[in-house]
C-alpha cells in the first residue's frame, strides 16, 4: 500500500474510484438519484444479496444534491421510538462504515448537545432523554455546571436575552466527511458490478398495468425490473413522472462556513430556540446552519437574511466569535414532510419504489436506508425497521411525529 | 426574490410577508367529503418545479392574504392579485391604487 502510495505520489495517475459504462437496454433495477442514499442501496443490493444489475443514474455529478451539501450531523436522540430504532441502526452501522468500505468516512463520534433556553424545551430534552434510554441510546440531561465542563466555550451567563438553562447530551452524536460517504458507497457499488451514470436525466418512467417498466433518460431509454426514487428534494417531480402526488414540499436550506480556526470546538452545538447549530471540521472552519427558508424553491441561490440571522444567533451562544470571517455561503434541497418522517418502501405503482421525505435530516440515516431498502428490493419483504414509514400512514391515521426533534437539530 | 407586490401596500421587502403555501381549494360541503379526499388536502402537494400559485400574508402589512403566481425555479413572480370569490374578476397588483 505505501509503496503504490509513493509510486502514484510520483506522478502515476491515480486509479478511478468508478467509471463511466454504457448503459444498458435493460437493468433488474434502476436506481434514480446518485446521492448517499441511491448509492448506499446500490451497494448492499450488491454486497449483501449478489445483485448487481442494478444501475445508479444522476442528472448530474453524483453527490450534488443535499449529499454533498449538508452539515454532516449524525445522530439519533430523536423523539418517538420508532424513529430512534432507525437512526441507532444508522448510527451503528456508521461506526462500521470505514472498515465495511475500505475508505476513510472520518465519522467523529465527539459528542452532541442541544440546548435548551426555557422551561417547555427542558421538558422536551427530558422526555427525548427516557426515550432515548429505553431504546438503549447513550443520551441525558446536562445542567450548567456540568455543561461547563463539556462546552466550556459557551455563554452560560445570565447575560444572553434567552440563558442556556440544560442540553440534552448525546455523547456518540459527531460528524462525518460526507463527500468520503458517497465516494466510499460509489466505488464499493462499481468494484462489485453496479453501473453508475453521472449526467443522466431520468425525464419521464413507463407504467403498464399498474406496474413500472423502465425509465427514459436524457441517453436513451432503459427497460427495468424495479425503479427505486431516491431524489430527495426532487422527489415529487420524479413520482409525479408515474402520477403519484407525495406529501412534501421543497424547501431551500442554507449553512455557511467560517475561514478556517484553530481547533477550538470539539462538540457539536445545536440550539432549537435560537434556530442554528454549529461544529468545527477537521479543517477548522466553523460550519453552521439554521432552519429551512422562509418559502418553498427549486432555487438554490443564498440570502442574506439568512447570514444575518444565523450570525446574530451564534453570537449569542459564542460570543467570542465575534471577529471570524464567513468564507462561504450554499444552499440545497430540503423535501419536508408533515411529520418530519420520511416516506419509504412501496407505492401504490407496482414496482416503483421511494426513499424520500428525507428533510433537513436524512444524510445521517444514509447507510440503514440503502441497506433496508436493498432488503426490501431482495426479499420483496418490507423490513420491520421500514413499516411504520410507510407511504399509507397518512391515509391510516398512523403518522410518526418527530418534529420535536428533526425541525433545526437536523 | 428580494420583493414582492403586495396588491393593496404596492413593493415591498419579502421579509414583510408570510408563505402560506400552493393554492389548494379546500373540498366542500364539508359534511359529503370523502376521506380519501380530505387526506388528499391535508397532506398531497403538488410540490410542481415550475409555475405555481401560491398564497402570501402580508405579515407586516395591511395584513391580507393575497395570491402569487411564481416559477419555483427562478423566483420570478409573474404576478400578484386579491383572492375573489368565485366567479368575480381579479384585481391584479400591478393594476391597484
Ligand atoms: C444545508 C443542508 C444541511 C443539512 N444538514 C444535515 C445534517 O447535518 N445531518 C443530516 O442527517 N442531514 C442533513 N441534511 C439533509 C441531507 O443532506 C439529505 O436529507 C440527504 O443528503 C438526502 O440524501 P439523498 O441521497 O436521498 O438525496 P440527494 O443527495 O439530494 O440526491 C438526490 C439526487 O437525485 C438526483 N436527481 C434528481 N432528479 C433526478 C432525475 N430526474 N434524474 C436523475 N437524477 C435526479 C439529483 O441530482 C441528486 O444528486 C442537510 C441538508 C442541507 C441542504
Ligand atoms: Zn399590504
Amino acid at each position: 500500500m505505501s509503496l503504490k502510495l509513493l509510486r502514484q505520489g510520483l506522478g502515476g495517475r491515480p486509479p478511478r474510484m468508478w467509471h463511466d459504462r454504457p448503459l444498458k437496454d435493460h437493468y433488474d433495477v434502476v436506481i434514480i438519484g446518485g446521492g448517499a442514499h441511491g448509492l448506499a442501496c446500490a451497494y448492499y443490493l450488491a454486497a449483501d444479496h449478489g445483485i448487481t444489475n442494478v444501475a445508479v443514474i444522476d442528472k448530474s455529478y453524483i453527490g450534488a444534491g443535499g449529499s454533498g451539501r449538508n452539515t454532516a450531523i449524525i445522530r439519533s436522540n430523536y423523539l418517538t421510538p420508532e424513529g430512534v430504532q432507525f437512526y441507532d441502526a444508522s448510527v451503528k452501522l456508521y461506526e462500521g462504515l470505514a472498515q465495511e468500505l475500505d475508505f476513510n468516512v472520518m465519522f467523529s463520534q465527539r459528542g452532541h448537545l442541544t440546548l435548551a433556553h426555557n422551561d417547555s424545551s427542558v421538558r422536551t430534552m427530558r422526555r427525548r432523554a427516557e426515550v432515548n434510554k429505553l431504546q438503549g441510546v447513550d443520551s441525558r440531561l446536562v445542567y450548567p455546571d456540568e455543561l461547563a465542563r463539556i462546552c466550556p466555550q459557551l455563554d452560560l451567563s445570565d447575560h444572553p436575552r434567552f440563558p442556556i438553562q440544560a442540553a440534552l447530551y448525546h455523547p456518540p452524536g459527531g460528524i462525518i466527511r460526507h463527500d468520503a460517504v458517497v465516494w466510499g458507497y460509489a466505488r464499493g457499488a462499481d468494484q462489485r458490478g453496479v453501473d453508475i451514470h453521472q449526467y443522466t436525466e431520468v425525464t419521464g418512467i413507463d407504467v403498464a398495468n399498474g406496474a413500472v417498466t423502465g425509465v427514459r433518460t436524457t441517453r436513451g431509454n432503459v427497460s427495468a425490473g424495479i425503479v427505486l426514487s431516491a431524489t430527495a428534494g426532487w422527489a415529487s417531480n420524479v413520482a409525479a413522472m408515474v402520477d403519484l402526488p407525495l406529501p412534501l414540499d421543497t424547501f431551500p436550506l442554507q449553512a455557511c462556513v467560517t475561514e478556517p480556526l484553530k481547533p477550538i470546538l470539539d462538540v457539536v452545538v445545536v440550539s432549537g430556540s435560537l434556530h442554528v447549530y454549529v461544529s468545527q471540521s477537521d479543517r477548522g472552519e466553523l460550519v453552521m446552519g439554521a432552519s429551512i427558508d422562509p418559502f418553498t424553491s427549486y432555487s438554490v441561490g443564498g440570502s442574506l437574511d439568512f447570514l444575518e440571522g444565523l450570525a446574530g444567533h451564534v453570537l449569542e451562544l459564542f460570543p467570542f466569535l465575534s471577529k471570524a470571517r464567513i468564507l462561504r455561503q450554499w444552499a440545497g434541497l430540503c423535501e419536508m414532510p408533515p411529520d418530519f418522517s420520511p416516506l419509504m418502501g412501496i407505492t401504490p405503482v407496482d414496482n416503483f419504489l421511494i426513499d424520500a421525505g428525507w428533510g433537513t435530516y436524512g444524510f445521517k440515516a444514509s447507510p440503514i436506508c440503502g441497506k433496508t431498502m436493498a432488503e426490501l428490493i431482495a426479499t420483496r419483504q418490507t423490513p420491520a425497521l421500514l413499516r411504520p414509514f410507510r407511504l399509507s400512514r397518512f391515509a391510516e391515521y398512523d403518522q410518526v411525529g418527530e418534529k420535536g426533534a428533526a425541525s433545526v437539530g437536523h | 426574490m428580494l420583493r414582492l407586490e403586495c396588491p393593496n401596500c404596492g413593493v415591498r421587502n419579502t421579509s414583510e410577508f408570510r408563505y402560506g403555501g400552493e393554492q389548494n381549494p379546500r373540498p366542500t360541503p364539508s359534511t359529503e367529503v370523502a376521506d380519501a379526499d380530505w387526506i388528499r388536502y391535508l397532506y398531497e402537494r403538488r410540490n410542481v418545479m415550475g409555475v405555481q400559485i401560491e398564497w402570501w400574508y402580508h405579515r407586516a402589512g395591511c395584513g391580507i392574504w393575497f395570491l402569487v403566481e411564481r416559477d419555483r425555479r427562478s423566483n420570478i413572480v409573474a404576478r400578484t392579485w386579491r383572492w375573489q370569490p368565485d366567479g368575480a374578476a381579479a384585481a391584479e397588483g400591478s393594476h391597484s391604487p
